[in-house]
């Protein structure tokens, strides 16, 4: 365990959105079971699930929230978005109708979630396409940052080769991801492409103001540091079981 | 829909949704709809926009400057959380803590003699308080001490009383408690709502001072604690502990009907003109009958039980007399002003993140005892100084006109003039038994593995 050093680990809430079956969940559970411990397997009855991130001026430890099957008859709950300070929005690269669905949710988290929320578009099933990169991107995550030279990025071949499966082109999901301001990816969950890279720069862009614990930031976007401040309670049991349960 | 459901429940208010919660818990299929579009139904907290549209079908005024719409959590329903009481357990046990965050309500006030003073907290203010004289003083600490070390099974230290028989009055008198001493520990400890307890067995009452002095305890300040953005968050969350554990969530559905076979026992609901069949129904009294001419099926299933004038105020200022408290209970005792029961009111603030900066939400309640229900909150009205607006309803209360048992038809009841939710968690104990024919254990929740 990573705790020999003085940084404190600052806690973010991560929701995840996207139509059934694009994998929200083996992404999640991709991400948090390639580092050891905390939590293991996919549950029943998982409230969410934790992962710290290390980055060189930060640990990052995200609580990420599953939409609980609540999304399929949009009967999502405020308290999910509630003070979400980061939101990965999954589609599937095979499914073209569900970008669709991943663009209506991305308009429902500008309208129900804190407005500096980081919203991070992902493309999952990569693998399914024929002619992925055979190696993943090894070191560096910076590979398929969407920032300054996304022009020139574009590694994973256009739609025209790679046979029947992809729908969604690389131009066309980015290009939208550009015009509302979301970082991109195209990942897979099942291989491990870019699983990672999708949660480190979630990490990097979420601002450190507004998760910094302290009592100023009370209103909006943190979390657990606003309680101990003033009147803040703990019903008891709850704190025991953090970094380790079973 | 053509799947079946082992329950379908009805209205996503605080008791359906820790009931949904509970019964996914134990392995149940459950299927859960609210006509409203959003969750909470009676226990709902409201922003600003939805607040005045259901009372006044407007949009909020802009010239009452209130600020910004999300920043309001406005509760229907005026309850605070006992912090050692049965609602912080179930709480705990199925660790929807993990959704919600708490504060301490900053301070609980009884009202004597037409001023406000505050409830003692600890024995230096109870030494300090205005509202016991020097022996009086002396012979509340004697009770009190009494209650300390009161234990069930050592007759030695009953001090001759036996608390399963003997009246409430009984024990006031051993102790030559005055009437004013009375009022304060029947009403604003152990929260009683007129004074029916006096004349019948203490031990309920003794019961419920021990569970106030040790909320009282465990944060200081009050007995109450309260979940940040409102009470609202309480239902969602236990129905995202619902759907964690396979429940399924359909909101904006009206229910166009209850249907049943032959002998009267539930067999589906029907919705959208599709029907959803399942095992049992449970759900809140609006989804069968209540306050409609016509029975529901032709059955009279719900029925009236008394009527609660509600008023939601908006100030710009704490409550006075209260230290500039961001949130505060106000006890007004029926004693005191020549009534049955006593009026509450409840107030928070964005201290508790469900009002904008500088305005406080206070709710006065209490039972109707006249046809002229708002004249009756007065008293309490005019303890709040300037109100910005104000929002009356008198809501009448139901309760189901059978178990269930024979028709596998569950109904709860409405939210009662209580302080606080020791009533609801009866109802879902109670509603538990009936379902399941076994009483309510809670158990610590285990995180099972997928299989």
């Amino acid at each position: 365990m990573a705790d020999e050093t003085p940084m404190k680990a600052v806690q973010v809430k991560l929701v995840l959105l996207g139509e059934a079956a694009v994998g929200k969940s083996s992404l999640v559970l991709r991400f948090v079971q390639n580092d050891f411990n905390e939590n293991t397997s996919p549950t029943i009855g998982a409230a969410f699930l934790t992962q710290r991130c290390r980055l060189e001026n930060r640990i990052v430890k995200f609580e990420i929230w599953d939409t609980a099957g609540q999304e399929r008859f949009h009967s999502l709950a405020p308290m999910y978005y509630r003070n979400a300070a980061a939101a990965v929005v999954v589609y599937d690269i095979t499914k073209s109708a569900s970008l669709e669905k991943a663009k209506a949710w991305v308009k429902e988290l500008q309208r129900q979630a804190n407005p500096n929320i980081i919203i991070a578009l992902v493309g999952n099933k990569l693998d399914l396409v024929s002619d992925t990169p055979s190696e993943p991107p090894t070191d560096g995550s910076e590979v398929e940052r969407d920032e300054e030279d996304e022009e020139t990025t574009p590694k994973p071949a256009e739609s025209t080769e790679d046979g029947d499966s992809r729908q969604v082109s690389i131009a066309e999901a980015e290009t939208y991801a550009k015009e509302c301001g979301l970082l991109f990816f195209e990942a897979s969950a099942k291989v491990g492409t870019n699983v990672n890279e999708v949660f480190t720069e979630i990490a990097k862009a979420i601002p450190l103001d507004t998760i910094s614990p302290k009592p100023a930031a009370a209103a909006q976007g943190a979390r657990k540091p606003a309680t101990q401040a003033e009147g803040g309670v703990n019903l008891g049991e709850q704190q025991a079981k953090k970094g380790g349960c079973c | 829909m053509d799947e079946e459901y082992d329950v379908i429940v009805l209205g996503t208010g605080l008791t359906e949704c820790i009931l949904s919660g509970l019964l996914s818990v134990d392995g149940q299929k459950v299927l859960h709809m609210d006509r409203n579009d959003y969750y909470g139904g009676d226990s709902a907290s409201l922003n600003l926009t939805q607040l005045y549209q259901k009372f006044r079908s407007t949009p909020p005024p802009e010239n009452l400057n209130l600020g910004r719409d999300r920043d309001y959590a406005v509760d229907l329903i005026p309850k605070f959380i006992l912090s050692s009481g049965e609602l912080t357990r179930m709480l705990v046990h199925t660790d929807v803590t993990r959704y919600l965050e708490f504060k301490v309500i900053a301070g609980s006030y009884v009202y004597r003699d037409g001023r406000i003073s505050k409830v003692p907290s600890t024995e230096m203010e109870a030494v300090k308080s205005s509202l016991m004289g020097l022996f009086e003083k002396r012979r509340a600490r004697n009770f009190f001490s009494y209650l300390q070390s009161w234990k069930e099974e050592d007759p030695a230290t009953h001090q001759g009383l036996d608390v399963n028989k003997c009246s409430m009055k009984e024990v006031y008198t051993k102790f030559g408690l005055e009437p004013g001493t009375q009022d304060f520990i029947g009403h604003a400890m152990a929260l009683y709502l007129d004074d029916d307890y006096i004349n019948k067995p203490a031990r309920p009452t003794i019961d419920r001072i021990i569970l106030y002095t040790r909320s009282m305890a465990r944060y200081g300040k009050s007995p109450y604690i309260y979940p940040l953005y409102g009470l609202g968050e309480l239902p969602q969350a236990f129905a995202r502990l619902s759907a964690i554990y396979g429940g399924t969530y359909m909101l904006d559905k009206t229910i166009e009907s209850i249907n049943v076979d032959e002998n009267g026992v539930f067999t589906g609901v029907t919705s959208g003109g599709e029907t959803v069949r399942a095992k049992k129904v449970i759900g809140d009294p609006s989804y069968f009958g209540a306050g409609k001419d016509m029975a529901e099926g032709g059955k009279v299933r719900v029925v009236e039980t008394g009527k609660v004038i509600r008023a939601i105020c908006i100030l710009k200022h704490p409550i006075p007399g209260t230290d500039d408290a961001d949130s505060v209970q106000i006890i007004l005792p029926q004693g005191q002003l020549g009534r049955r029961n006593d009026i509450y009111i409840a107030a928070v603030s964005s201290a508790h993140n469900v009002a904008a900066p500088n305005v406080w939400i206070a709710i006065v309640s209490t039972i109707v005892e006249t046809s002229v229900p708002e004249r009756e909150i007065l008293p309490a009205i005019q303890l709040l100084g300037t109100v910005v607006d104000k929002f009356v309803s008198v809501t009448p209360l139901y309760a189901p006109t059978s178990p269930g048992t024979e028709d596998d038809v569950y109904i709860t009841k409405s939210y009662d003039a209580t302080s606080h939710f020791e009533t609801v968690v009866d109802d879902v104990s109670d509603v538990w038994r009936r379902v399941k024919g076994e009483e309510l254990v809670l158990k610590k929740r285990d995180v099972e593995l997928a299989a």
